[in-house]
């Protein structure tokens, strides 16, 4: 008799841990996936391209409905399937339906949501997240009447929000709170580099600037936003890119342990140790995740253990950011910043757009920035990984992996 | 003209060499290459409105049949203006022609009246043309009444000169080229005739080719390019050649392979010189050790000397450059007398000149030790040349030969001096002491046609000369033979030629009616006449007569064709060789055997100085690199001063390959990029003798070289200087590539190689420099406004490089590292090349690793400098292609089908 498994939340790392699932051991289990929004799955990270108008919504699904069909996954996927309480004690899901599916492993992917700075006016009409297919919607949708947009927060997604609403013909102003743009992702120059580069295209930049407020248009609209010092814009659209908060609500209410996130040992196992639980909304050794290299790793961990297979244990390497830009190459990876033992190997062409650092302790890489020329990018990551000893290489490291496999032509010759 | 016209100028010239089509409108003119001794002819076609030049062989020419060596095959790309002294400068400010000629005039009358006629000198050249040698040496002999006129001939030929004279009577060379058709040994004695002389080399070496009976002897301590060919390469011990000439006369006495009626008839002395040359080294046993030789090199040497009739003995600096200099011409002279195998076909010593008109000089009589014309300070002489002149006030002792020259400057006996067409802060021995000796002199002139030469930045008066392209004269190589030099080029700018410069000078001496000459061709009649006066054996009987060329009509002089001397009635088409009947010019008319003895160079390695330095050229560079250094191609090869060492050396003196090393001598320093060979004997050093102050900071080996001088010739012993040498420990070293050239003051080593298009510095120092960007962006700010930078920074390792632009064009790239080992250096250049389109981005990208981008391909360091084939290219194609035989590796990508210099460099990549 095939045992439950029990899927909450039909996003990105729930599913790679289904897949991998089904690839390893088919006819384990039989699947049940909730899940809020009323799609199959999608790739969440093409949501920018969708924005920009690069790709449609279908060409970013990852598995439609038949897939789930396909593999007899049963999908309850719509606002009133999203899952409003676990009872651990009877081991079912209980769906704000009122429909329960019991379990014998429950393996919850709630993800993340994203965080909303309580300003005067942050509920007025006007005001979205960028997370979603509804937000890009929403925020095609303005695009089309509108003029105004704000984007709060010069991360990833802020910029990739911002680039896709310049494209789509609205005036973007991005309001960001320190002087350095994707501030997790770069150090000072690339950011600058950066800066330029997307001024170029056409969106504004308020640098190191608090808001204060956003202002009601007497219609329950929004119709611009103020500042702490007293300035304020016009605005239409006010997109709130300031990061996301594990999901961990439903996890909490049924009295798992959460810190930060839902609290995971190395095999992905909650304290509840029936209940598994991988992706954004987690916390593992402390730390929470926000891209999406990790959440596959999580998966395949994870899944290898609800297998019975038990030997895999997730360790959590640093993992590389790209800013889905057309045109606008940015990678980085590690500790970019590096400390007072490490040391740095740089190489800046600001006039070509490129900006290359390397962040070397002990003679390995431990932290990679790229700008503009990214195509050495794997080649760092996999020196990273596997700790190459980069004492040799270090001279002609910084201009690529091209260098070395001509090094063994030249060799040839010789 | 600005700045940019001339660079424009540059760029057409060069770009004339790759695109012939691209010349309109030209003529073609007949002339001789400006550098060795060989004298190759040229065939120059030329759009003098535009300056544009094509140089090829003057396959008519009886001394090359069309042949150049890289050198003079890059000639056009000489021709720029850019470098050129185009107005006289009188204390660093431009002058007129009258004012500069008055005021040296001038200056030279009030030191005479002051400080008497031996307080002024003339140190003249070897590049001055026969018409210019002529006046310089009437003025200062027949007028202004002092010998002091020596020339750069003293540190090349005098010791051939003197070995000649002591031996034959006269200064007179008895073989040709030709001669090594006809030869069946050849012994080529301290000559890197593969470099230094190449298209001499290359007709030695297809003479061996079509006569498989032809041996080739090479006595070098240095195992050269030349030994390619040799049967045999003798080691010598440096200084010791006149042990091992006594050693082959004794044997050949022994042996009885002397021409004994030959002995009997034509000269006189050989008992005691045989018996000299027994006790100094008496058995091969003797002449082994003496020479540090293994006995079976000394014994094939000889046996092939005894068995073979036609023996042809080329010498060069080798032997020249010594403190026993003619005492070594005499032991060669000595071989071939006794053999009798002298001016005929196939055999007899032969001096390979240094300089395209020594020999000239040497004609004319402008050395100090001479007069005129082949006659020297005896009273007769005296008396008869200054009645040719009908001058007042005649020289009658010899004046001061070069080292004494400038000692006596020093010593501040010469107050005033005139220093044409050479560069002796650089050439000099003792060159440090030379330019103080400049220094202290009151007023000095320099005349030269380039605009920057260490002996030029010393001078009061400064006078731009005709350079080679303009110049209209005769020269005389090194068979004899003379030929027409003929103007292919306008004058450029202000420049004169050197014979109207000194006529001038004359004049306003108030000589007037003695210097009033209009053209070259009035000069060369009276020189021609003056080797027609009263020689004959009643009077004056002299070698040098052209007395038929006296009444040469100037249409005649026009198209005169290459003649070797003597030219007279008897021998109108001139004469090949001389001596095989005997007919010397001593008073018996018997060549004077001279008792000779082994001599050790001047100056001994000590604790001190426990190596031996050897000094020379290399094969793309001309003397002091004003001319060579501007035909980027020839930088290639040896950019830089360099010092080979042995391997066994370099490990007792804790220097490395490639690293720099400082070498010093009782009497001066240098920096060199160490070259670990061992291809030099044990014990010893070499460097080049090109490096100036105009192109490195502390590369300039005269200034090691002592003053030693050989007592007879007074020529210095540059071959041999006891030294010291150990590592310089840079803390950086590094490069800058620039489109425009820079000052790079207050940095140790600085070495400067033109490119084609750009100009390249070889940096090494011990203090940090700082600011490297500002310091660069301060000096291209007038070239180029608004630099972009693109840098490498690895602190930790303290490698740094950067390059910048403005727009998208590059203007210049700096590396810098704490080891020696860099990028190289040519991929970098050939991105400032005029023809090279705008940086595609992955050659950007890849600029500061100093590689091209994968799937460009990178030549490696340049082995063919005609045809700038690198040394990748030359691998690639062996590799691919499977070839074996240089003529193959020829073929295929054309390394060595030129000049032919490089092929046993081509060969060693094949081996």
């Amino acid at each position: 008799m095939k045992k439950n498994l029990v899927v909450i939340g039909n996003g990105m790392a729930g599913m790679k841990t289904v897949e991998e699932l089904l690839s390893s051991a088919k006819d384990q289990y039989n699947i049940t996936v909730f899940g809020a929004e009323p799609y199959g799955n999608y790739n969440r990270i093409m949501l920018s391209p969708v924005l920009c108008g690069e790709k449609t919504i279908d060409e970013i699904m990852i598995n439609n409905r038949q897939w789930y069909q396909d593999n007899d996954i049963t999908l309850n996927a719509g606002e009133n399937k999203e899952v409003v309480k676990i009872d651990r004690t009877k081991q079912v899901v209980i769906a704000k339906d009122g429909s329960q599916v019991p379990y014998d492993r429950l393996l919850i992917s709630t993800g993340s949501k994203p965080f909303i700075i309580p300003f005067k006016g942050h509920e007025l009409e006007g005001v979205v997240a960028f997370r979603d297919v509804f937000d890009v919607n929403k925020m095609l949708s303005y695009s089309e009447t509108k003029k105004y947009a704000v984007v709060l927060g010069g991360g990833l997604l802020g910029l990739e929000a911002a680039n896709g609403l310049t494209q789509r013909g609205m005036h973007v102003t991005v309001v960001h709170n320190l002087e350095v743009l994707l501030n997790l992702q770069l150090d000072k120059v690339a950011a600058q580099l950066l800066q330029l580069e997307l001024e170029n295209r056409g969106i504004n930049f308020m640098m190191e600037a608090n808001t204060s407020e956003l202002v009601d248009d007497g219609n329950g609209h929004i119709c611009a936003v103020k500042f702490d010092d007293g300035v304020q814009i016009p605005c239409d659209l006010f997109v709130m890119a300031v990061g996301v908060r594990p999901n961990i609500a439903l996890a909490q209410s049924a009295g798992i342990h959460c810190e930060r996130g839902i609290v995971v040992s190395d095999t992905l196992q909650t304290y509840d140790p029936k209940i598994y639980s991988v992706g954004e909304c987690i916390q593992h050794r402390g730390d929470i995740f926000g891209v999406v290299a990790p959440l596959f790793e999580q998966a395949k961990a994870c899944a290898n253990h609800l297998s019975g297979h038990g030997v895999a244990s997730y360790k959590t390497l640093p993992s590389a950011t790209k800013l889905k830009v057309t045109g606008i190459n940015v990678y980085s990876l590690g500790d970019f910043h590096g400390d007072e033992e490490s040391e740095m190997i740089s190489f800046s062409d600001p006039s070509a757009s490129v900006y290359k650092k390397l962040v070397i302790k002990d003679n390995h890489i431990i932290g990679v920035v790229l700008y503009g020329d990214t195509g050495d990018g794997a080649w760092y990551q996999s020196l990273l990984e596997q700790r190459m000893n980069i004492e040799d290489m270090r001279e002609l490291l910084i201009f690529g992996q091209r260098y070395f496999q001509q090094e063994s032509i030249a060799a040839d010759l010789a | 003209m600005t700045n940019n016209t001339q660079q424009n100028i540059a760029i057409n010239t060069l770009s004339t060499v790759k695109n012939i089509s691209t010349v309109n409108t030209l003529s073609t003119i007949k002339t001789v290459c400006p550098y060795c001794g060989v004298g190759c002819g040229i065939s120059a076609a030329v759009d003098s409105t535009s300056r544009e030049v094509i140089i090829q062989g003057d396959e008519q020419h009886p001394s090359s049949f069309g042949r150049l060596c890289s050198k003079g095959s890059s000639l056009a790309e000489t021709l720029a203006l850019s470098s050129r002294l185009l107005t006289p400068w009188i204390n660093g400010k431009k002058a007129d022609w009258s004012t500069a000629t008055s005021l040296v005039a001038e200056r030279f009358k009030q030191t005479i009246e002051k400080y008497g006629t031996d307080s002024v000198a003339f140190y003249g050249s070897g590049q001055l043309l026969t018409e210019d040698y002529y006046v310089a040496n009437k003025l200062m002999k027949g007028f202004i009444g002092s010998a002091n006129i020596d020339t750069n001939s003293r540190l090349c030929m005098s010791s051939s000169v003197s070995g000649h004279k002591r031996v034959f009577g006269t200064d007179t060379v008895p073989a040709c080229y030709e001669d090594y058709e006809h030869a069946n040994l050849i012994i080529l004695v301290g000559s890197n005739t593969a470099w230094c002389h190449p298209v001499s080399f290359q007709r030695i070496k297809t003479a061996k080719e079509n006569n498989p009976a032809l041996k080739v002897v090479v006595i070098d301590p240095r195992k050269t390019a030349t030994c390619d060919i040799a049967d045999l390469h003798i080691p010598i011990k440096v200084g010791t050649d006149v042990a091992l000439f006594n050693g082959l006369l004794s044997y050949l006495y022994q042996e009885n392979t002397i021409d004994q009626s030959y002995i009997e008839q034509h000269t006189q002395g050989f008992e005691e010189t045989i018996t000299a040359a027994q006790n100094d080294a008496f058995n091969i046993d003797t002449v082994s050790k003496k020479c540090q030789l293994a006995t079976h090199v000394v014994d094939t040497f000889y046996q092939w000397f005894k068995d073979t009739d036609k023996t042809l003995t080329l010498y060069s600096q080798g032997v020249n450059q010594s403190s026993s200099g003619s005492d070594k011409v005499g032991a060669i002279l000595h071989c071939h007398l006794a053999t009798g195998r002298i001016g005929k076909l196939g055999c007899g010593p032969f001096s390979l000149t240094g300089q395209p008109n020594a020999m000239g000089g040497r004609e004319v009589g402008g050395l100090a030790n001479q007069l005129a014309a082949h006659m020297d300070f005896t009273d007769d002489n005296i008396d008869r040349v200054q009645r040719f002149w009908q001058s007042d006030k005649i020289a009658t002792k010899p004046g001061y030969t070069a080292t004494e020259l400038f000692d006596a400057m020093h010593e501040g006996k010469i107050k005033a001096v005139w220093i044409m067409a050479t560069n002796p802060v650089v050439s000099m021995p003792d060159a440090d002491k030379v330019k103080e000796a400049i220094e202290k002199c009151d007023f000095v002139v320099v005349s030269d046609c380039v605009a920057n030469t260490d002996t030029l930045d010393l001078a009061d008066v400064k006078l731009p000369a005709a350079g080679w392209s303009e110049k209209d004269g005769t020269v005389t190589n090194s068979e004899r033979r003379i030929s027409r030099q003929r103007a292919i080029l306008p004058l450029a700018g202000e420049a004169k030629p050197d014979w109207w410069i000194i006529t001038q000078v004359a004049k306003k001496m108030g000589f007037g009616d003695n210097f009033n000459y209009q053209a070259p061709v009035d000069i060369f009649r009276e020189h021609a006449s003056l080797s027609a006066f009263e020689n004959n054996d009643q009077q004056a009987l002299r070698d040098f007569d052209i007395s038929l060329l006296a009444n040469i009509s100037n249409q005649e002089y026009d198209d005169f064709q290459p003649t070797q001397w003597p030219i007279n009635d008897e021998k109108p088409q001139g004469q090949a060789r001389f001596f095989a009947d005997g007919g010397f010019y001593t008073p018996s008319r018997k060549a004077q055997f001279t008792p000779l003895k082994v001599r050790a160079p001047q100056n001994q390695p000590s604790k001190q100085w426990p190596l031996v330095l050897n000094t020379g050229r290399i094969r793309d560079q001309w003397h002091t690199m004003t001319r060579t250094a501007l035909a980027s191609r020839l930088n290639q090869h040896k950019p830089e001063p360099f010092v080979e060492i042995t391997s066994a050396d370099a490990l007792s003196f804790g220097v490395q390959q490639g690293h720099l090393a400082q070498l010093e001598t009782a009497w001066g320093k240098m920096l060199a990029r160490v070259e670990v060979t061992d291809t030099l004997p044990q014990g010893s050093v070499f460097v080049p003798m090109h490096w100036t102050a105009q192109f490195s900071s502390q590369g300039r080996m005269g200034a090691l070289v002592n003053p030693a001088v050989d007592p007879l010739s007074k020529q210095p012993e540059s071959k041999h200087t006891p030294v010291n040498i150990s590592p310089y420990q840079a803390q950086w070293y590094g490069f800058i590539v620039s489109r425009h050239p820079l000052v790079l003051d207050g940095i140790d080593y600085t070495v400067l190689v033109k490119g084609d298009g750009y100009y390249h510095y070889e940096l090494a120092g011990k203090k940090e420099i700082h600011n490297w960007q500002s310091h660069i962006a301060n000096q291209l700010e007038p070239h180029s406004k608004k630099l972009t930078w693109q840098t490498y920074l690895d602190e930790k390792k303290s490698l740094f490089r950067t390059a910048c632009f403005t727009d998208e064009l590059l203007q210049a790239v700096l590396i810098l590292s704490p080891h020696s080992e860099l990028p190289e250096r040519n991929w970098l250049g050939s991105l400032f090349s005029p023809t090279k389109e705008s940086l595609q981005p992955d050659e950007r990208l890849a600029l500061l690793t100093g590689k091209p981008p994968l799937g460009t391909p990178d030549v490696g360091k340049i082995i063919c400098a005609c045809f700038n084939v690198g040394e990748k290219t030359i691998l690639s194609a062996i590799k691919k292609d499977n070839l074996s035989t240089y003529q193959e590796v020829g073929e295929s990508c054309k390394a060595g089908t030129n000049c032919g210099s490089c092929v046993s460099e081509i060969k060693a990549l094949l081996a």
